[in-house]
C-alpha cells in the first residue's frame, strides 16, 4: 500500500548550523537536506546562514557559495547555471524547480532545499536518475523513418515545425515527474510527465514514421493512463512547458485511431 | 526499487511490455461521465418534482415507460462509471499484486450485483401490479 510516513531510517533529523560571518547585514538561512550513504546515519537538515550582500541572486549562487566557502561536503549537481542543462533540479521551498532559475528573494523566510521527491538519494541533493533515464530510453527518443535518408535534410513545413514548439524545449530535469503523485506511487511502471512529453515530441514530429508503434507501446493502463490530470507537472515546470497537455494529446491520438 | 537485482535498468523499465489496452477504459469513463451529467440532471429534477409525493404517486411515476427506462439507464451508467473509477483507485494505491487482483475482482462483482439489483427493483415496480 501507499506509505504516508517515512521509514525510520529515512526520518530527517535536525543538523548542524553554520552561522553567518559577523557583520553580515542581510542574512538568509538555507536549510538543506543532507544524507551521506557512507555515514550510516539518518538524513539531517543542516542550516547555513548566508550573507546575501556577498552572494549572487539565485539559489544556485548560494549553494555554490556554501560549497566553496563554508562546507565542501555539500553535494549537488549543477552545470550550465542558466536553465539549459537541467542538472540543478531540486525541491526548493516546497516546489520542484531549477536552483539556477530560482531567485532567493522569491522565498519568504528560510530557504528549505530537498532533493527531488520520491527518487532514491545518492547523496545530499543528488537523486538517482537511473530509472527515469531507462524509461526515457524505452520510448526510443530518436527519429524513426522507413523512407531512406534524402541527400538533404528531411524537410518540414513551417506549420509542421511549429507543432514541436513547447516540446523541444524540455531539458529533462524531471521536476515534473517527481512532482506527480501518480509517479510517486507507480513510478516503476508509469512513465511520468517528462517521458510522456518526450514521447509526444516524437508523435508530433511530421518526419517520424513510427507513430503507430509508438502509440502501441504507450497504450497501457500504467505507462500512460496513470495520468489523472493532476497538473502538478505543468504547475512546477521551470521552463513553463505543459506536460499535462502533451499527455492529453497522446490520449486524444489513441481515441482518434480506434 | 530493488538494488540487489542485476537486471539492466532498461529491462526493468520495459518490463513485460505494453498491455496495449487502456484507451477503451479511458473513453468509457468519459462517455459514462457525460451520460451521468444528463441522466443525473434528469433524475435530480424528477426527485424535486416528486417532493412531497406519497408512495403510490412515486410508484405510479416509475410505472411509466420513460421514467423507468431512464432510471435503469442511470443505474447502469452509475455503476459502470463507478466500477471504472474504483478500478483506477485500486490500481493506483494497492501495490500488493494478490490483494490488487482480488479487490479488483470483488469490486467488479459487487458493482454488477448492485446494478442488477437496482435494475430488478425498477423492473419490479414498472411491471408489478
Amino acid at each position: 500500500m501507499v506509505e504516508f510516513t517515512l521509514p525510520a531510517n529515512s526520518k530527517v533529523r535536525a543538523g548542524k548550523t553554520f552561522k553567518a560571518p559577523a557583520g553580515a547585514k542581510r542574512v538568509k538561512a538555507f536549510k538543506i537536506y543532507r544524507w551521506d550513504p557512507d555515514a550510516g546515519a539518518n538524513p539531517r537538515l543542516d542550516t547555513y546562514e548566508v550573507d546575501l550582500d556577498a552572494c549572487g541572486p539565485m539559489v544556485l549562487d548560494a549553494l555554490i557559495k556554501i560549497k566553496n566557502e563554508v562546507d565542501t561536503t555539500l553535494t549537488f549537481r549543477r552545470s550550465c547555471r542558466e536553465g539549459v542543462c537541467g542538472s540543478c533540479a531540486m525541491n526548493i521551498a516546497g516546489t520542484n524547480t531549477l536552483a539556477c532559475l530560482k531567485y532567493i528573494d522569491e522565498v519568504k523566510g528560510d530557504v528549505r532545499i530537498y532533493p527531488l521527491p520520491h527518487l532514491p538519494v545518492v547523496k545530499d541533493l543528488v537523486p538517482d536518475l537511473t530509472h527515469v533515464y531507462a524509461q526515457y530510453q524505452s520510448i526510443k527518443p530518436w527519429l524513426q523513418a522507413e523512407t531512406p535518408a534524402p541527400d538533404r535534410e528531411r524537410v518540414q513545413s513551417v506549420d509542421e515545425r511549429a507543432r514541436l514548439d513547447g516540446l523541444w524545449e524540455c531539458i529533462l530535469c524531471f521536476c515534473c515527474s517527481t512532482s506527480c503523485p501518480s509517479y510517486w506511487w507507480n513510478g516503476d511502471r508509469y512513465l511520468g510527465p517528462a517521458i510522456l512529453l518526450q514521447a509526444y515530441r516524437w508523435l508530433a514530429d511530421s518526419r517520424d514514421e513510427k507513430t503507430g508503434e509508438r502509440l502501441d507501446a504507450l497504450e497501457d493502463p500504467f505507462r500512460l493512463y496513470r495520468c489523472h490530470t493532476i497538473m502538478n507537472c505543468t504547475k512546477t515546470c521551470p521552463k513553463g512547458l505543459n506536460p499535462a497537455k502533451a499527455i492529453a494529446e497522446i490520449k486524444k491520438m489513441l481515441v482518434a485511431r480506434r | 526499487m530493488d538494488r540487489q537485482q542485476l537486471r539492466s535498468p532498461l529491462g526493468r523499465a520495459v518490463g513485460p511490455g505494453s498491455a496495449k489496452e487502456g484507451v477503451e477504459h479511458w473513453w468509457a469513463q468519459r462517455v459514462t461521465a457525460v451520460a451521468l451529467i444528463l441522466l443525473g440532471l434528469w433524475f435530480a429534477a424528477s426527485l424535486v418534482a416528486l417532493a412531497g409525493a406519497d408512495r403510490a404517486q412515486v410508484l405510479r411515476w416509475l410505472h411509466e415507460p420513460l421514467p423507468a427506462i431512464l432510471t435503469i439507464l442511470t443505474v447502469i451508467a452509475l455503476f459502470y462509471h463507478g466500477a471504472l473509477g474504483l478500478q483506477v483507485v485500486i490500481e493506483d494505491y494497492v501495490h500488493s499484486e494478490w490483494l490488487k487482483i482480488s479487490s479488483l475482482v470483488v469490486m467488479r462483482l459487487v458493482s454488477v450485483a448492485l446494478a442488477v439489483a437496482g435494475i430488478f427493483a425498477v423492473l419490479r415496480i414498472a411491471f408489478g401490479g
